[in-house]
């Protein structure tokens, strides 16, 4: 299966992905992301408009990271779900569950046919990741703040153990307004977490507003610095970018690294892009139209 | 004034002694066993396991949301966490990482709410844990366990630690004596019959055990026959056990050291209620803020001892 289907291709066409290491060579794997993020985005957008819900802004901002981590940097196989040694991803901001599950599908955790059921009645692909109802699914998400603290749990039982394995946990920033991870930013610091890495969807945007006029988060990088982490901050739809920050994992320092991935909500759709009423807006079908035509082209 | 001694004969214990050697005694045999506190290592008695095992002692000092997350986490990686800490901090602050990161991610963590009820009752309502009965029940996928006395919070905590998911245990500070059969051994939702009786059934958990078999024998001496039931999980919960009693005597009289909304008395009016209608009286805090004083003075003061269970008996027969 290939990864360029057409734009009439029916809603459930999604081609499932390996995972492409680095021996490929970097070329090969920016153009398997590529295809992948695109082949994600693609079917993302109709599922959303087909359930008449999702959070089609912020799934489209972090699709890219999840995209690297779930097809080239974690050590995770949908054959192994519960290999001790895998490494742990932790969605922390669980209402961008529709673009997980995507991502999921096409790296072979989860039929790419029940992506159809997405948020209908019985389904296991809720509204927010459920962790007894899919394996991959490592932690139950939803309400804000709850994912950092427990990737502190996984580095920490990771530490006592000598293991190689690590932990990413990805963030929306305007979750960061809640005050559990900042007690948690503190634990990891405090305790030297080297294997764990935060990555902050840097869109900008929340719910109702801009993070920026609603409570706002600068200076991030110092505040993260300030409670022990090393900082990187990168482009959240550079796959290159991404990669090389997370090779850099476990950091010389001894410190956890929180990656602030500047990412756009809506990316890079024109009509969404940067925009706060697309936090959860339903797109029509004209909507996905469009999203298609320029997914083409992006 | 303190009114009807709870058995000033007996030796009494503080719970906290037998939790702690219990956990010691696991972590020497399984090195998944760890602790997760926040700055609670004296209140919870850890300074022995923290002495003998300190990498696995992991204090993220007082944030109980991280502290419970953390507790998650360490599931996640393959650990046992008991997290232990003040039980009015753990279920209030942490209540919805408890809800979403334990139960709804059924993880394999022990919450451990120490210092529960009343026992800081001099320190005012903000330290007294008396609506987690009521918040941790209506929680899917949680075992509730309120040991009463030092065998059955040993037992208890070895339970917890065999079974396969989130588990919440109370263990009490304020002194008890030992009300638990030799040879008693913990099952989850069992009730277990301390005293079988014809008259009026009594349902008691937790460190107020000992004042139900105090009210149980003061009524046998004026002729009523109680039959005491020791309640250790209020979820899952011995339906059967209430509803026999409820069929089998005139009425059930609870006691807990916990608000009277929603804890052991809300799920025996509710049990009686879809299943054999029985009258019912709970004794427990009323719907207020309780005033300052010792644990012992407030459930006197509140009818939670041997003199209110007798007298809410002879309500129940009429002999008022």
């Amino acid at each position: 299966m290939t990864g360029s289907a057409a734009t009439a291709a029916p809603a459930d066409a999604l081609p499932v992905f390996g995972r492409i290491g680095a021996d490929a060579g970097r070329e090969a794997v920016l153009a398997h992301l590529a295809e992948a993020a695109r082949a994600v985005r693609r079917r993302d957008i109709q599922m959303v408009h087909e359930a008449g819900q999702g959070h089609i802004g912020g799934e489209f901002s972090v699709t890219d990271i999840l995209v690297t981590l779930y097809m080239h940097v974690l050590n995770v196989a949908p054959e192994r779900p519960d290999d001790p040694e895998r490494d742990r991803l932790i969605l922390s901001k669980g209402h961008a569950a529709a673009a997980l599950y995507t991502v999921l599908a096409a790296r072979g955790f989860i039929g790419v046919d029940e992506l159809r059921s997405f948020v209908q009645p019985l389904s296991r692909l809720n509204g927010h990741p459920a962790r007894t109802k899919i394996d991959a699914v490592e932690a139950s998400t939803g309400p804000l703040g709850h994912g950092l603290p427990i990737a502190v749990g996984t580095a920490v039982a990771a530490q006592l153990d000598g293991s190689p394995r690590r932990t990413f946990v990805v963030l929306g920033d305007g979750e960061l307004q809640e005050g559990s991870n900042w007690e948690a930013l503190m634990t990891a610091g405090h305790r030297r977490l080297d294997h764990l890495v935060a990555v902050v969807d840097r869109n900008r945007l929340q719910q109702g507003a801009r993070v920026a006029q609603t409570n706002d988060l600068e200076p991030l990088a110092d505040k993260a610095r300030a409670f022990g982490w090393d900082v990187v901050e990168v482009d959240g739809h550079d796959h290159g970018a991404l990669i090389d920050a997370f090779a850099a994992v476990p950091a010389a320092s001894g410190r956890p690294t929180f990656v602030i991935a500047h990412t756009d909500k809506g990316y890079p759709v024109s009509y969404m892009r940067d925009q706060v009423s697309w936090h959860h807006k339903v797109p029509t079908a004209e909507h996905v139209q469009t999203a298609l035509d320029e997914l083409e082209t992006s | 004034m303190i009114t009807a001694p709870v058995s000033a004969e007996r030796p009494l214990h503080d719970c906290r002694d037998a939790w702690a050697a219990t956990l010691v005694d696991l972590a020497r045999h399984d090195p998944r066993i760890v602790a997760v506190v926040n700055d609670s290592v004296g209140s919870s008695k850890l300074v022995g396991f923290q002495d003998e095992f300190p990498e696995r002692l992991i204090n993220v000092g007082i944030a109980e949301q991280d502290m419970v997350g953390v507790g998650a986490g360490l599931a996640n990686g393959g650990k046992i966490p008991f997290v232990s800490a003040a039980a009015c901090f753990l279920t209030a602050r942490a209540l919805e990482q408890i809800k979403v990161d334990a139960a709804y991610s059924q993880y394999n963590i022990k919450l451990i709410g120490q210092s529960p009820g009343m026992a800081y009752g001099e320190l005012g309502p903000t330290h007294h844990s008396i609506e987690d009965l009521a918040w941790l029940r209506a929680i899917p996928g949680l075992t509730v366990v309120v040991p009463a006395d030092p065998r059955e919070t040993e037992q208890a905590i070895r339970w917890a630690a065999a079974h396969t998911g989130p588990v919440f245990v109370r263990v009490s500070r304020m002194p008890v004596p030992d009300v638990m059969p030799a040879g008693y051994e913990f099952e989850p939702g069992r009730a277990v019959l301390l005293r079988d009786g014809t008259d009026v059934t009594i349902a008691a958990t937790g460190t107020v055990v000992s004042r139900a078999v105090e009210a149980a024998e003061l009524a046998a001496a004026e002729g009523i026959s109680v039959r005491l039931l020791a309640v250790p999980t209020i979820k899952p919960f011995d339906t059967e056990a209430i509803v026999r009693a409820a069929r089998e005597t005139r009425g059930i009289v609870t006691m807990e050291e916990a608000t009277v909304v929603g804890g052991l008395g809300g799920a025996v009016a509710e049990t009686v209620v879809r299943h054999q209608p029985a009258p019912v009286r709970t004794l427990g805090v009323p719907d207020e803020f309780a005033p300052t004083g010792s644990a012992s003075w407030l459930l006197d003061h509140y009818g939670v001892s041997a003199s209110g269970a007798l007298e809410a008996c002879r309500e129940l027969l009429g002999r008022a």
